[in-house]
């Protein structure tokens, strides 16, 4: 009789509350789905957004020394701001949207890819310049078929540490209820009594796909750049 | 904009400053939960960072170490920290905070080690100092800058995470954005928001005012770049 009284849950019980639930994954398929692919979207968009815009700003601020000591302080500026106080920023223009977060991101990846594409582009030895000038080059295709591709490491470097922080950062925008995998960890874990599978497979999932881009990257820096692969890649 | 003007009148409004659960607790709190962090990761990270770049091992693992933890949101550890069973207690968020302050401090401290000048090293050697003397008399002041900068982007990024202990029921700066986005008035968000920014801001240039105070022989502008590419990588922050 005891025995099998005490193998019925009673609702006075605490509730099971494991770290590892598979189960829960499959049940709440639908819910999870939705929020992969908003964390998903909001990183791709914003770490191009920010490529896009990254690298013409290097291109004008290696122009002058004056100009690129002010993006590089304006840039360290920016990466002192935390998320969360740069979201509370922008949400009084763009509101409760996916728009707020990814201005955010932009605005953080921005300042690693400028930073890496400016490094990159100074990088390139005087000699090297020359002696394409001496063979006829123009400026434009000397940048692209010159400063470019030795600028590739650095850069494809930024856009590696750029898109890993921008997956973690997007669990911040939480706070605007455009989180992600964020919402999982918070909305469906903490804010749901706690319950920790949903925390346990948010905090997984952001590491996977950080993990996931970031190999991504380095096989298209591969292809990219045939000519290093002799070397030890960093 | 509206909003800009509000968190003016906001911040103006001494009671805002005073009351229970006003600013100045908040910052308080903010303050004690982000330097106990710090603290527990200085404890943590100093000793064997420097014991193994003074040994020049394990570079590679420290430098990646790093690099994983970017890949990993603050945000989720937080959480994970707060449902555990020391999850009612302050030590939830300092522990996760801590977590994150140590890689930016080994790396940094390790690659300070390194880049002492090798010649300084063998002068010191030959003038007959012992393994203890040489870090602490030859590689310790000359790694000093390098140390500080570890330990300045570790504060910076802990002063910015404690913001998000907020969304776990920690009473931060946090609190203020939070609270202000609950009442949908976004006079306080940006209220908020200005204060944190503002506190990671003094975080900054106080400890960049310390390091170029300890910083020996000629002083290096506290707020210049790092010299070496090595020294750069390991200084590259993280945002949180």
């Amino acid at each position: 009789m005891l025995s099998a009284a005490s193998s019925v849950v009673l609702a006075a019980d605490s509730a099971p509350n494991p770290w590892f639930d598979l189960s829960w994954v499959g049940d709440n398929w639908s819910t999870i789905m939705p929020l992969v692919g908003q964390h998903v979207r909001l990183t791709v968009v914003s770490v191009l957004i920010g490529a896009v815009i990254a690298f013409p700003l290097a291109l004008l601020a290696r122009r002058t020394r004056g100009l690129a000591a002010a993006v590089l302080g304006l840039s360290t500026f920016v990466y002192t701001i935390p998320s969360l106080a740069m979201f509370a920023f922008i949400a009084p223009f763009t509101g409760l949207s996916e728009t707020t977060v990814a201005i955010g991101l932009v605005l953080y990846s921005l300042v690693v890819l400028v930073r890496n594409c400016l490094a990159g582009l100074q990088a390139v030895p005087e000699e090297v310049r020359e002696a394409a000038r001496g063979m006829g080059y123009g400026p434009g295709r000397l940048l692209l078929r010159v400063e470019l591709p030795l600028a590739l490491p650095s850069i494809m470097t930024g856009l590696r540490i750029a898109t890993v922080t921008t997956v973690a950062l997007v669990t911040v925008g939480v706070i605007v209820g455009q989180g992600g995998l964020g919402q999982i960890i918070i909305v469906n874990g903490f804010g749901a009594n706690y319950y920790r599978p949903p925390i346990v497979f948010g905090t997984l999932g952001c590491v996977l796909l950080a993990l996931i881009a970031d190999q991504l990257l380095a096989v298209v820096e591969r292809v990219l750049t045939p000519w290093t692969r002799q070397r030890v890649a960093a | 904009m509206n909003a800009f003007s509000d968190a003016f009148v906001y911040l103006n409004d001494p009671y805002n400053w005073t009351g229970p659960r006003g600013i100045f607790f908040l910052a308080g709190q903010h303050v004690k939960i982000a330097g106990l962090a710090m603290l527990v990761a200085l404890v943590v990270a100093v000793p064997p960072a420097v014991w193994l770049g003074h040994r020049g091992r394990g570079g590679a693992f420290l430098l990646g170490l790093s690099n994983v933890s970017r890949a990993v949101p603050t945000l989720a550890v937080l959480t994970i920290f707060a449902v555990t069973s020391i999850g009612f207690t302050i030590w939830a968020p300092v522990i996760a905070l801590a977590l994150f302050a140590v890689p930016p401090i080994l790396a940094n401290t390790y690659v300070g080690f390194r880049e002492v000048d090798r010649d300084l090293v063998e002068a010191a050697r030959a003038m007959g100092l012992d393994g203890r003397q040489m870090v602490l008399q030859a590689e310790l002041p000359m790694a000093l800058p390098l140390i500080m900068t570890g330990i300045r982007t570790a504060a910076v990024q802990v002063a910015a995470t404690a913001t998000l202990a907020s969304l776990l029921g920690n009473p931060t700066l946090g609190t203020i954005i939070r609270s202000g986005f609950g009442r949908q008035d976004y006079g306080i968000v940006v209220a908020g928001a200005l204060l944190v920014a503002a506190l990671a801001m003094l975080t900054d240039v106080l400890l960049g005012t310390v390091s170029w105070a300890v910083t020996p022989g000629p002083k290096r502008l506290p707020f210049g770049r790092v010299r070496s590419r090595r020294a750069e990588a390991a200084a590259v922050p993280a945002a949180r």
